[in-house]
């Protein structure tokens, strides 16, 4: 079995956010990367599965060249390959990024190395676009279930569940498929050493991708209006207790 | 023509999509142009109605013997066959898991671009929409192109408002010509939720728990406070990373969006992919040992110190209260 799962670096801001002076980025001169949760459990389900399965899985970024430490991160989970689809870092709208993935698994598919599952996550941390999975399978003439919580494959067809209204519901389709993911699915595994030191000494296939298409052109970022507000401190310690229940009676969740 | 895509689970309608269609007949308004509904299954046939109330003129009914359960692609084949019908200049759907999905469906299908939750558009050519970004910490103007223009709107982006004077919706129906494609992925079975549990989203009182309650066993006195006010316990994403509680808990970006009456976090520092999770939150109570953490910042009521010692304090003086 052939698993693809794609990655996308994004920085891990923390109590806010603050915006480079030309409103087109996230200041990340502080931070470091990440990718999304989505997209760790995504990953991690690829390897779940390869172990489950046998197999080749590969993960995939497009995104600049020290986009890297993603990959290799995912490598040190117990991914087998990594591809880097290289750019100058400024950002593909979903329609070019789902064709730039496209280029590769249909060249996979080429060499005899055709993917059976395509994993995604549901969306991206960052843009939140929620369509470069569906774009991919349309494309593709693959079948896409999103948002899933619980993916079980059995010989060529997989079952899959996502959570609605406090229920579940349950899809199933033959492979290849691809797959958006949510967190939940599975609890991430933190890499081991060796698989850190093992990942460090792998190979990255870059490519240069081909843009094509687009329609959706990022203007300018903004921050939300703050809701503007005072905290009132009730205390340090046990001893604000009672004015603790003062508060939750006056809000009348307890009775007074 | 602006068209709204109303969404409904067998028949019960999602209030997003109430909200889209005010979004919507905002929009056609400031367009000069009509408000459109598009209905997809027999079940949604009630919700022609409903649909009016809320500014849509005309509702497009599409049905199909196959149409019986929740079918992405289906959907969005519907939606596009209502699209090459009437030719309508913006396509509009809820930004809930199934709409930002059928849309993505449609926008894949049609080879147009897509943009998710948006809260504000400015109808020019091409359109200026501003959208979220990081669950809503952050927004992004973009200019979103194609005939029509697809995109979805975010959840409260705007309240849902009845129109004054609905008359009769006149109904279009319409049978899609549906590929066995397009039925791969449909709903094939479902498991109900459990009765009885206060679900985290509805909650009237969320007691939050984070790092900072130091392990799986700290939670039962979250779960004892918790139970005291009627409320159920929500958690950050370390928490959850841990495996001290279940991902179903987690409050946040990629857990789930509550809006209680008061949201009493313990031990949460207040990262911006947890705050969008609780910005709905009528009243936020902070307890955290650092007086500097950005949840006392945002928290209208603050104890700083050791919610190990604070919380069974704090559930020893509300059993006095409710004893007294
Ligand atoms: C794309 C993305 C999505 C994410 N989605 C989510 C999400 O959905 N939900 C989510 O929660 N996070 C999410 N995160 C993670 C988020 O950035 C933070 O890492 C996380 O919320 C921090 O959890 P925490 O507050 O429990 O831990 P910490 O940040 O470690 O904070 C612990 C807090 O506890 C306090 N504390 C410590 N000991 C005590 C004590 N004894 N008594 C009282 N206070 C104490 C400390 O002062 C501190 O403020 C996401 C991150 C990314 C990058
Ligand atoms: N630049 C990228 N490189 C690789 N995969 C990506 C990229 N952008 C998005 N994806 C994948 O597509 C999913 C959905 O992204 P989006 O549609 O942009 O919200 C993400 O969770 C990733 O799995």
């Amino acid at each position: 079995m052939n698993v693809l799962v794609c990655v996308k670096r994004v920085p891990a801001t923390g109590g806010r956010i603050t915006l480079t002076p030309d409103e087109q980025e996230i200041d990340t001169r502080f931070l470091g990367f990440t990718v999304s949760p989505h997209e760790e459990c995504a990953v991690e389900e690829a390897v779940r599965l390869i172990e489950a399965h046998g197999g080749t899985s590969v993960v995939l970024t497009l995104g600049p060249s020290v986009a890297e430490e993603q990959l290799r991160d995912a490598l040190a989970m117990g991914i087998g390959e990594a591809i880097l689809l290289q750019t100058d870092g400024r950002e593909w709208d979903p329609i070019a990024t789902a064709n730039a993935i496209v280029d590769v698994v249909r060249s996979r598919e080429a060499a005899g190395m055709a993917f059976d599952l395509l994993l995604f996550g549901n969306e991206a941390a960052d843009t939140g676009d929620y369509q470069i999975g569906i774009r991919v399978a349309h494309v593709l003439g693959l079948p896409c279930v999103a948002g899933i919580k619980a993916l079980e494959v059995r010989g060529g067809a997989a079952v899959a569940q996502r959570e609605a209204d406090g229920g579940r519901e349950i899809f199933e389709v033959s492979l290849p498929a691809v797959f958006a993911v949510k967190e939940g699915i599975n609890l991430p595994r933190y890499p081991s050493v060796p698989g850190r030191l093992k990942a460090k000494k792998k190979e990255i296939h870059r490519i240069v991708p081909e843009k094509r298409g687009g329609g959706l052109e990022k203007v300018r970022l903004k921050l939300p209006e703050e809701q503007q507000g005072e905290v009132e401190i009730l205390g340090s310690g046990p001893e604000a207790a009672p004015r603790v229940v003062e508060v939750l009676q006056r809000l009348g969740i307890v009775p007074s | 023509m602006i068209l709204a895509l109303v969404e409904h689970d067998r028949g019960k309608p999602n209030p997003l999509s109430l909200e889209a269609l005010t979004f919507g007949r905002r929009l056609a308004e400031r367009a000069d142009v009509p408000l459109h509904a598009v209905l997809i299954g027999s079940e949604a046939r009630p919700l022609a109605d409903l649909s009016a109330a809320y500014g849509a003129s005309m509702v497009h009914l599409v049905t199909h013997e196959r149409l019986a359960d929740f079918a992405p692609a289906a959907w969005a084949q519907s939606v596009v066959e209502v699209v090459d019908a009437v030719a309508p200049e913006a396509v509009l759907g809820a930004g809930s898991d199934r709409g930002n999905e059928v849309m993505a469906h449609v926008a894949a299908k049609i080879g147009l671009a897509m943009a998710a939750n948006c809260v504000e558009v400015e109808p020019r050519e091409p359109y200026v929409v501003t959208r979220l970004r990081w669950g809503g910490s952050l927004l992004e103007e973009a200019r979103l192109e194609g005939v029509p223009k697809l995109l979805t709107v975010a959840p409260h982006a705007v309240a849902a408002e009845e129109v004054s004077a609905a008359g009769e919706p006149a109904v279009e129906t319409l049978t899609p010509a549906l590929e066995d494609e397009d039925l791969r992925v449909r709903v094939m079975g479902r498991t109900e939720a459990a009765e009885g549990r206060v679900s985290l989203p509805e909650a009237r009182v969320v007691v939050g728990g984070g790092r900072g309650v130091g392990s799986a066993d700290g939670f039962a006195m979250l779960e004892e406070l918790a139970s005291l006010l009627g409320g159920t316990v929500g958690v950050s994403r370390v928490v959850t990373s841990l495996g001290w509680r279940p991902h179903a808990e987690q409050v946040g970006q990629t857990g789930t969006r509550i809006a209680p009456d008061l949201y009493i976090a313990c031990g949460i520092s207040g990262a911006i992919q947890h705050m969008v999770g609780c910005k709905a939150a009528k009243q936020i109570l902070a307890i955290n040992t650092d007086p500097e953490a950005p949840m006392v910042a945002k928290a209208d009521y603050a104890v700083i110190g050791d919610l190990r010692a604070v919380v069974p304090a704090v559930i020893t003086e509300i059993k006095k209260a409710l004893d007294g």
